[in-house]
């Protein structure tokens, strides 16, 4: 094994890996900070150069620059509120309150530090226990899915600190829109009001582009605001007070991490939903759940971890089984195959070298991603010093070019803007955006689970609960779900027991 | 980046054109970024842009089970400078009632490739042969279910032509939808399903894990990757066969001389090495033929699922 990890090193501290690591991250930094190019997209660009390329760089490519591409989409959500990348919704509301208390170096160091940090702890992860774990992955079977799904939108209510009646209004306007299209178990067309482009549902990323950007620069239209302070002389210092947060919050890092990672492995969940889940979990189990949403940087030091290992994650059942564990991984495996570095328990024995040089790729990117990170936060900084009256007509031309890239349609960007209006009436009367984003990504994938679960069990409800693993899930989503009524029913008991003169 | 600034020119330019291609060339694909469908576009456009010095940009243009991409390129101007790699969807989804595109609706260039289903159960499953399962899934009606992609695919009517053919009533084995084979496989292997008819190379990586086992393939001949495996015909004397296909393809009305042009060129991306390594690696099928062969290829494929899809009762 140590033989082979010094083959490793070899092959990866090599000049022209090194380049090519470098130019990747770079590439990464760039497409995450662009609204609508997301870290799948920056694979997909990335796959037909590394046909190019011999096995290690082609690997390294991909990893170092969807590594880079989440953390950046951070930047463009702190300093403007749109999320680079779907990754980074979950807390852009959060990093973007913190900008405008003055905070942007905080929120944006924090995004920083902590994806490398869960970026590493994923692949501490990875290194030491791939096959096993995806082992234990691949037990998950819809019902479990379907726990996990109703966890994640329970956890949608509670973030932000907008009402809970008005939050699930807004859960259910999402979940409706995730009704649209063909892609549905049935495969039968809903809601599609005969448009073809409809067919297709409405594609996540048009949607919140518009619903976090578009609606910003509306409300700037109408109510004029003043430009945001931001605390110039600071240039240079996203790493102040950093070490500080570690002592402070490890709780929230290592659970992130871990939920992060957790995520990752599940096929058909990625770096998104991994960030929702903990941003919820952060809020959930914080000691000032009350700061939520108001630009407080715990859920962001737990959410920004998450997504980062999320990405690590999901190479163990690619590596191991050939079997996805999110979109970047989808096209990692056809990379795989290309290069000869065919995925399954063959890879780890046969070719040991290789495997471990993925590994050590994951490791330098995610220590690179300290000084590139530092360098592009304190570019992108300077965003927040023009005056707003040009900086928002230009945000709006970015929104565009983001959401017409998606897909290539004009129909995105008509998307767009729609959801964009949508977004300031239902925010101009308290309602938050943020979990009807959720609920178009998670609302396709409860009813799928749910459905195919139905149909395995012919319609017997009780399998949902019967199969350990899936039990385990709906007794704790139970809890999470009626944690605050019996919390309510108990303080209300002890408190007419103590206080029976108080009324 | 380049995607986009591809699509601008597109629909800037004019339809001037001195010598075919002086632009560059759009090829949308209807399925989403990574799948193989979507591999195989970027090497043929990579290959295609060495042919024809112009550059091949791959655009996705997904959802609606392919309907969406499927009609892009059938919508496009006809002028050679947006192509796309169309797949065996576009003879099912008519018969289904989706769309009311055919394969009459493009001028085809070239047939690129195909991929028979096979059928592929658990590896500890207690059925070792093709013939042993069937008879299960005919003496338990709806106990065992299968999966593999989505309601009224490719996989779905692969097998449920399958118990049509051999006189089992295609309701005892229940298809549970899938966003695609991959996710199939997880589930056959988690236990959720029993069966999963989807490609070989597909299947390749949990088959080499030990994971999944392979008891025949929907072909005349044996696939590449594993030469042993049985055809349907030797183990059930049926002449059953499916296989998922791609083709090149412009919207209809393409002029003559662009179509000639065009299948000159995809023929010697056919032929390349690069091409056929690509392939052979991936553990993809390799078949080709013209723009006339394509075209009877393509109806004849339109007849044979349209045929099996009203057998099974999925046609509209």
């Amino acid at each position: 094994m140590l033989h082979a990890y010094a083959q490793a090193f070899a092959l990866v501290f090599d000049p022209y890996v090194l380049t090519v690591i470098l130019c990747s991250a770079l590439f990464g930094l760039f497409v995450g900070c662009i609204p609508g190019l997301t870290a799948t997209m920056a694979t997909a660009l990335l796959v037909p150069i590394t046909f190019f390329m011999p096995p290690v760089p082609a690997v390294a490519a991909i990893v170092t620059a969807t590594a880079m591409a989440i953390f950046s989409g951070d930047i463009p959500g702190a300093l403007l509120r749109i999320p680079g990348t779907p990754a980074s919704a979950a807390y852009t509301d959060e990093a973007y309150a913190m900008t405008k208390k003055g905070q942007a170096e905080v929120a944006l160091g924090a995004g920083l530090v902590f994806s490398a940090i869960g970026g590493l702890f994923g692949t501490a992860v990875m290194m030491t226990s791939a096959p096993a774990l995806a082992e234990i992955a691949l037990k998950f079977s819809d019902y479990e899915y379907f726990w996990m799904v109703v966890l994640g939108l329970a956890g949608a209510v509670f973030i932000g600190n907008a009402s809970v009646l008005k939050a699930s209004m807004s859960l259910l306007l999402g979940l409706l829109v995730a009704c649209i299209g063909l892609d549905n178990p049935a495969g039968y067309p809903r809601f599609d009001l005969g448009i073809t482009e409809l067919k297709g549902g409405v594609s996540l990323i048009p949607m919140m582009v518009g619903m976090f950007a578009v609606s910003e620069i509306l409300r700037f239209v109408v109510h004029m605001d003043p430009p945001l302070k931001l605390a110039t002389e600071k240039i240079g210092n996203v790493f102040k007070g950093m070490w500080g947060l570690l002592v402070k919050y490890p709780w929230p890092l290592v659970r992130g991490s871990a939920l992060g990672t957790v995520i990752g492995i599940q096929p058909g969940s990625g770096a998104d939903m991994a960030a929702w889940m903990s941003y919820a979990m952060a809020k959930k189990f914080s000691k000032e759940p009350e700061k939520f949403g108001t630009g407080h940087v715990e859920g962001i030091v737990e959410a920004g971890a998450a997504n980062n290992s999320a990405l690590a994650g999901a190479w163990i059942p690619a590596l191991v089984f050939g079997i996805p564990g999110d979109s970047i991984t989808a096209i990692a495996i056809g990379v795989l195959y290309l290069k000869g570095l065919n995925p399954g328990p063959t890879l780890f024995i046969n070719n040991p070298q290789n495997i471990y040089a993925i590994f050590l790729v994951f490791v330098l990117a995610n220590i690179i991603m300290l000084p590139l990170g530092w360098l592009t936060i304190k570019a992108a900084k300077n965003v927040l010093r023009l005056p707003r009256n040009i900086l928002m007509p230009a945000i709006l031309l970015f929104c565009i070019v983001g959401s017409f890239a998606i897909n290539n349609t004009v129909f995105g960007v008509l998307l767009t803007l729609v959801f964009g209006l949508l977004a300031f009436v239902l925010e101009e009367n308290g309602f938050p955006v943020a979990p009807a984003i959720l609920g178009v990504v998670l609302g396709q994938m409860m009813e799928e689970n749910f459905i195919k679960s139905m149909i395995k069990s012919d319609g017997d409800v009780t399998a949902f609960v019967t199969r350990p693993i899936a039990g385990f899930l709906a007794v704790s989503t139970f809890i999470i779900l009626f944690w605050p009524i019996g919390a309510w029913l108990w303080r209300r008991y002890f408190s007419r027991r103590n206080m029976p003169v108080a009324e | 980046m380049r995607t986009l600034l591809a699509a601008l020119l597109v629909a800037a330019a004019t339809t001037a054109q001195a010598q075919y291609p002086n632009r560059p060339v759009q090829l949308i694909v209807p399925w989403g970024a990574g799948g193989g469908t979507d591999a195989t576009a970027r090497i043929i456009g990579a290959l295609m842009e060495k042919e024809l010095k112009q550059p091949f940009n791959v655009v996705n243009r997904t959802g609606g089970s392919g309907v969406v991409g499927h009609d892009a390129i059938a919508r496009a101007p006809a002028d050679g400078y947006t192509l796309g790699l169309i797949t065996v969807e576009i003879t099912m989804m008519h018969h289904v009632g989706l769309t009311p595109l055919t394969y009459k609706d493009y001028t085809p260039i070239g047939l690129m490739n195909a991929d028979p289903s096979g059928i592929s159960v658990r590896a500890d499953s207690p059925y070792k042969s093709v013939k042993d399962l069937l008879a299960a899934v005919k003496a338990n009606p709806g106990k065992f279910k299968a999966s593999g992609t989505g309601q009224g695919g490719i996989w779905h009517l692969a097998i449920a032509g399958l118990l049509k053919d051999q006189g089992i009533d295609p309701g005892a084995l229940p298809w549970v939808p899938s966003q695609g084979a991959a996710p199939g496989l997880q589930d056959l292997v988690s236990g959720g399903v029993e069966v999963v008819p989807c490609s070989i190379p597909e299947a390749r990586a949990m088959i080499d894990a030990g994971k999944v086992r392979a008891l025949a393939i929907m072909d005349d001949n044996p696939p590449a990757l594993y030469p042993n495996l049985p055809t349907l015909k030797k183990e059930l004397g049926t002449n059953w066969k499916i296989a998922a296909w791609r083709v090149i393809a412009a919207p209809k009305g393409l002029p003559a001389d662009v179509q000639k042009t065009l299948a000159i060129a995809l023929k010697k991306v056919y032929d390349s090495k690069d091409y056929k390594e690509f392939m052979a690696k991936q553990g993809y099928g390799t078949v080709w033929a013209g723009p006339e062969d394509t075209a009877k290829f393509m109806a004849a494929s339109d007849a044979n699922l349209g045929g099996a899809l009203k057998a099974v009762g999925l046609a509209k």
